[in-house]
């Protein structure tokens, strides 16, 4: 039987098993939307393209499902780039449908025209311009293939108004033929045992663990890694939720502002196990003197990491978690007694700290570390990008797998909130939390009305400092204290706003109310905002500046 | 130091892009890209010359392999192989000079594939060494335009890239 374009991507989407996506709809896939209106496919409206791909990016991470975003030609495909640039920066498996201008306007500047796979080229890992409606099916195939195997990624897949329109014949193909895409998932035997003398050698190893852990699903293959050779584990903020944070192995994230004792031991490391991450300047400062007394063994599923920023001595391309396997089989229990202690020593030296008077401002790792206590870090946390993303990374230990989500590679303001709505959308049963900074609230904060149609109950904790302070504290340290464009005094009433589009809003001043606002948020079924008025001023340590070595840190505040 | 690549590619819309555009997005110099078709159907061949050292060449292959549309990446720089390049000069000539440079034209079995009132049009075809020493000898003359195809390249001998 013959049925539309429109309605082969129904089909499609229907044989990836998809029930959730997120979109906005628009003139050009008045089609798509008018097919979706006869599937049992859950659409959830956003309020801004942005929001839709954010959301669905926090649906992938919760879930590890390929996250499916819907949106028009022109500006609806534009406003996704931000989007899409995260999940390609974080390796996150999605799937954006955009449509397109028919064919023949095609490089006519028609309305709502825009180019988006010339756009997106540098952002996804392949995008599609459907030209033929008889390739459809295939190409539908290959977009969720693409994004859900090897290195995982968003891919585009771009279909004019006419192809959309046009019929044809529909089949989907079972399985997929791509010459040019054949990732390694088995490492190379004898890398592995190379690998596993390197492990069993060292006397003081460091296991590094990215986003690539999560990515693989292998998180009990690393915990029991850890555990049978007594190896502590750093993680990168990708990482940060694919290893226990409160297991006594667990060093909690290296890098820029990773924990001293991280940092420390990766720098006086003899063996570094960089496991799915990739070296990215914020975890090794200077690179060429990133761990510089150790062997690195290095696994990533992506050859091009292999080598990028790090010379490695025993590169390893595979999938992480099969590796692992591997390596199990091979390896025994090790005495890494002496080293564990030095790096005790280290955390007692400069452990992570703060302080709060219950009789003056909120500190702001105060708000995070309540929210810990009171959800014994099994909460889902997405995170916006700033300071308190580097305070939740701190004080948050998160103890279970695709528990957090926060834009590590591209850094976007705005990502948390829709993401947190995306990993409730994914997770209903679960408990999920979106860690604020003003600023970025405010970068989505449409959003809300999306929170409050589906009632999803996200709780955002709006860490409030009235100013940007992530770039308000380089400022200080970089620009020699001439702040500009940093006070953030002029924002809504946050509790008022979230009140305005129906949800929970609530605001605290005093220390004492803190944790008694978590538990109202918490015992309210629809989503709520906590407006936390924390001090301004406070900056994250401990601090590697830019292109040091990492274990030359800036403790805190010269006083 | 440069090296030269052969790139199969899939002969499909946009693949030049995504090729050029991760060169330029990478800061990886091109110095040359020729591209056409080979005797496979749906297969292009690219050869691509690049100025950068053993470390970045590596990069260079493995983020090309990164693209779906590569089928695959050889580099011929140490194999023995054969490298060619094709370039028309267009020279300011008239009668005064004219025998001369058909003196320079013959020495480098090059061939004048068109002659006007005042200029001729020269085509050589020559690895690098040559196409330079040519151009050199006619930069006494007034070179009024040059078109080159960049390089392309194959091995000698039955080995082939598939």
């Amino acid at each position: 039987m013959k049925i539309s374009g429109a309605q082969m991507v129904m089909e499609a989407l229907k044989h990836e098993n998809v029930d959730t996506i997120f979109g906005y709809p628009g003139g050009n896939v008045l089609n798509l939307y008018d097919m979706l209106y006869d599937t049992d496919i859950r659409h959830i409206l956003s309020r801004h393209e942005q929001g839709a791909a954010h959301a669905a990016d926090g649906y992938a991470r919760a879930t590890g499902k390929p996250g499916v975003v819907l949106a028009t030609s022109g500006p609806g495909a534009t406003n996704l780039v931000t989007g899409i640039a995260a999940a390609y920066m974080d390796s996150v498996p999605m799937v954006f449908i955009t449509g397109q201008v028919a064919i023949p306007l095609i490089g006519t500047d028609a309305f709502q025209e825009v180019d988006i796979t010339g756009i997106t080229l540098p952002i996804t890992k392949h995008n599609f311009l459907v030209k033929d409606v008889r390739e459809l099916p295939t190409i539908i195939k290959q977009a969720f293939y693409l994004a859900t195997t090897g290195r995982c990624g968003p891919v585009l897949i771009d279909i004019p108004k006419d192809v959309q329109q046009a019929v044809a014949e529909f089949r989907y193909p079972e399985n997929v033929s791509i010459p040019g895409y054949n990732p390694t998932y088995n490492g190379h035997p004898g890398q592995i045992s190379r690998g596993a003398r390197a492990i069993a050698r060292a006397k003081k190893p460091v296991i590094y663990a990215g986003g690539g852990v999560t990515n693989s699903g292998a998180y009990e293959e690393l915990l029991q890694l850890a555990e049978q050779c007594g190896i502590p584990v750093t993680t990168t903020l990708m990482g940060l939720s694919a290893f226990p944070g409160n297991h006594p192995l667990a060093l909690g994230m290296l890098g820029m502002h990773g924990t001293y004792w991280a940092n420390m031991a990766v720098s006086n490391a003899d063996m570094i196990l960089a496991v799915g991450a990739r070296f990215d300047e914020r975890v090794t400062g200077d690179a060429k003197r990133f761990a510089s007394k150790a062997k690195i063994v290095h696994i990533d599923i992506d050859p091009a990491e292999i080598g990028k920023n790090v010379q490695v001595d025993v590169p390893i391309v595979g999938d992480v978690k099969l590796v692992l396997t591997e390596l199990l089989k091979k390896l025994g229990p090790s005495d890494t007694g002496p080293w564990l202690e030095k790096i005790a020593k280290w955390k007692e030296e400069t452990p992570l700290s703060y302080s709060q008077d219950m009789n003056g401002e909120i500190s702001p790792q105060f708000v995070i570390e309540k929210i810990y206590e009171k959800t014994q870090g099994k909460a889902l946390i997405a995170t916006e990008v700033g300071q308190h993303q580097m305070w939740t990374a701190q004080y948050y230990k998160f103890t279970r797998p695709r528990s957090l989500a926060s834009s590590g590679g591209l850094g976007a303001m705005g990502y948390g909130f829709p993401a947190s709505l995306g990993m409730q959308v994914g997770r209903p049963d679960e408990l999920v939390f979106c860690i604020a900074g003003d600023g970025s609230f405010l970068m989505n904060s449409q959003e809300l009305a999306m929170a409050v149609e589906y009632n999803i109950p996200v709780k955002v904790a709006i860490i409030n400092n009235q100013c940007l302070g992530m770039v308000r504290q380089l400022q200080q340290f970089y620009c020699k204290g001439r702040y500009i464009s940093v006070d953030l005094q002029q924002v809504p009433d946050f509790a008022k706003m979230a009140e305005a589009y129906g949800a929970l809003g609530l605001r605290v001043e005093k220390p004492a109310d803190v944790v008694p606002a978590i538990e109202e948020a918490l015992a309210f079924s629809g989503p709520a905002v906590i407006d936390f008025r924390v001090m301004s001023n406070t900056n994250v340590f401990p601090m590697v500046p830019p292109n040091s070595q990492i274990n030359k840190m800036i403790k805190g505040e010269q006083k | 130091m440069r090296y030269v690549l052969a790139v199969l590619v899939e002969d499909k819309p946009g693949v030049l892009v995504r090729v050029a555009g991760l060169f330029s997005r990478r800061g990886y110099n091109i110095e040359s890209l020729a591209v056409g078709k080979t005797v496979e159907p749906m297969v292009s061949r690219m050869t691509i010359e690049v100025e950068a050292d053993e470390k970045i060449l590596e990069q260079i292959i493995k983020q090309l392999y990164k693209l779906i549309n590569v089928l695959k990446v050889s580099n011929l720089t140490q194999e023995p192989s054969v490298d060619r390049e094709l370039v028309l000069i267009k020279v300011s000539a008239d009668v005064g000079n004219r025998a001369e440079i058909q003196q320079i034209v013959e020495t480098f079995r090059a061939k004048i594939v068109d002659v006007a009132l005042n200029s001729i049009i020269i085509e050589v075809t020559g690895n690098q060494e040559k196409i330079e020493a040519i151009t050199m000898l006619l930069s006494q003359y007034t070179i009024l335009e040059v078109v080159r195809t960049g390089k392309i390249a194959i091995l000698r001998g039955s080995k082939t890239i598939k």
